[in-house]
């Protein structure tokens, strides 16, 4: 931290602290109540992923990228499993693909809730927090009735998936997009155009595009700043393409382009897109085939080595692997969303109020889980 | 095509800067560390290729053939990738750091730092991220041996069964 200043005052937030989403240290150069200087201190949670993907097979590393981003399983499986295929040159049937996307929108959704109801929270609305949670229980119970798991759901198999849709699914996922879509507007009104909410995140916080790509923030954060950029659309993978839906991006409508109030809208326009596309995919559906059909009996990946990216709820979550032929990774890195954008923390909260710094931060939606793998 | 691109550039720009082979590896650019500063700028701002997204540093332990830094570039202008690849020498690693270059290599380059003791040369902060700042040794490499203690609490050994 350097010289302290006889107006200046160090201060610590956290690890132990409700606002910092997880085990996260900051050390806070203060002057009254205006912060000068940010240092994060991470690796509390670290618990040595890439080194124990060292000793494990490829299909025995899927668990553990459910507990790299715990809000957000899904994706992460997604991701890791499009890798390896793409690796092995395995084109799964168009029914394991459908699924894959009705399971990984469903929990971008489920993501952003817990996002946007925790971010309320740092900035003092405990009730929508509330409303948030009872919503995400239900896509937590549609899950639950697909593998057994509410969170870690080792669903998504190389070639495959852990199980086929049970009976009923359809009609309950339907069932839930028709509740929840009118609830999007309920939490809207009750917290994204509360004038207290408003005052405390517009024009807060500003991310100028050309910082946030330049410190590699990507998803919604990005995309609040007002550049349209999404893996979905832009680096297409999976089946994406069969799919219409849009892409929003922060328009400044209650400040400034790429301010707190920018991010959170666009997660919640997210959602209303992911439910488009839940309903696309569970109307194209496929009924007949095996999920496990194609999945190998021995997955030995051949040489060679591939970064892929995909979009998860926080951003790009790339996965660099490194093959030699045997059934053992010779290297697996995970570049996570929210580690890139903490790193961008100081840059974007730096001269603004203690307390606006934990509105920023609420609004970066880091997950440390993932951040310290 | 964006491959044979960046090669013709560099090769006009930079002569002598990629390692040359007889069959060129068509999925990455390998090349030496000595002027990889000046050549990632270019990079950035050469307006054909226009690099400006980093995308990922992966420290790669390859045993006998010594360690690798990859790095991932992606370019959010004209919708293209690369991949670059240095060596680096085990015994002594070092490379040019890149981190006022694009501003996220500056937490991705404390990790390799972390995991494989590569030093980043020109790095402002190069300080461990995410293990403790007194751990010993660089736990990614493939001669890691794991400390006996660590501030007196008996680190486990890893059972033989579980192999």
């Amino acid at each position: 931290m350097g010289i302290v200043h006889g107006d200046e005052m160090v201060l610590n937030i956290g690890p132990q602290h409700p606002s910092t989403h997880g085990v996260l240290r900051l050390k806070v150069l203060t002057d009254g109540e205006i912060v000068s200087k940010i240092t994060p201190y991470i690796g509390y949670l670290h618990r040595c992923f890439e080194k124990h993907c060292e000793n494990l097979t490829y299909e025995q590393v899927i668990p553990f990228t459910d507990r790299c981003d715990y809000i957000s399983s899904m994706n992460n499986n997604f991701g890791y499993v499009v890798t390896v295929e793409e690796l092995m040159d395995i084109h799964v049937s168009k029914k394991v693909e459908y699924i894959r996307v009705i399971m990984a929108e469903l929990n971008r959704i489920a993501s952003h809730l817990l996002a946007l109801g925790t971010f309320g929270m740092d900035v003092g609305a405990f009730t929508p927090f509330l409303y948030m949670f009872r919503d995400r229980e239900s896509i937590l119970d549609l899950f639950e009735m697909t593998c057994g798991a509410r969170l870690l759901y080792n669903y998504m198999w190389i070639g495959g998936l852990s199980h086929d849709l049970p009976v009923g699914f359809v009609e309950k996922t339907y069932e839930f997009l028709d509740y929840f879509e009118p609830k999007i507007k309920e939490n809207d009104d009750l917290l994204m155009y509360n004038k207290i909410f408003i005052e405390r995140t517009a024009d807060v916080g500003v991310l100028p595009p050309e910082v946030a790509v330049s410190y590699g923030v990507t998803g919604p954060n990005l995309r609040g700043s007002g550049v349209q950029w999404d893996l979905r659309k832009d680096e297409q993978y999976s089946i994406y393409d069969r799919f219409d839906f849009e892409i929003p991006v922060g328009t400044g409508q209650m400040g400034t382009v790429g301010d707190c109030w920018d991010r959170y809208w666009v997660r919640t326009q997210e959602m209303k897109e992911s439910i488009g596309i839940v309903r696309q995919a569970l109307k194209q559906l496929p009924t007949e085939g095996d999920v496990q059909e194609l999945v190998p009996k021995k997955i030995r990946p051949p040489k060679g080595s591939i970064y892929k990216r995909t979009e998860s709820p926080r951003g790009d979550l790339g996965f660099y692997i490194i093959s030699d032929g045997k059934p053992i990774p010779v290297r697996v890195k995970l570049r996570s969303p929210a580690f890139t954008a903490l790193s961008a923390l100081s840059a974007i909260a730096e001269g603004w109020m203690i307390s606006d710094v934990i509105a920023i931060l609420g609004s970066l939606d880091i997950v440390l889980g993932e951040i310290d793998r | 095509m964006i491959h044979e691109q960046v090669l013709k550039c560099l090769r006009k720009k930079f002569p002598g800067s990629i390692v040359e082979t007889e069959e060129m590896p068509a999925d990455f650019i390998p090349i030496y560390q000595k002027n990889w500063a000046e050549i990632a700028a270019f990079l950035r701002d050469d307006p054909d290729l226009r690099f400006d997204s980093l995308q990922c540093i992966t420290g790669v332990d390859l045993g006998e053939e010594g360690m690798d830094v990859r790095y991932n570039f992606h370019s959010m202008t004209h919708l293209h990738k690369i991949e670059i690849r240095i060596s680096v020498d085990s015994e002594n690693p070092k490379i040019p750091s890149i981190e006022q270059i694009w501003r996220v290599g500056d937490w991705f380059e404390r990790e390799v730092y972390d995991m494989y003791g590569i030093i980043f040369d020109g790095h402002r902060d190069l300080r461990r991220i995410l293990l403790p700042d007194d751990w010993e040794g660089w736990p990614l490499r493939k001669d890691y041996e794991t400390q006996e203690t660590f501030h007196g609490i008996v680190v486990p050994k890893v059972k033989e069964e579980w192999e």
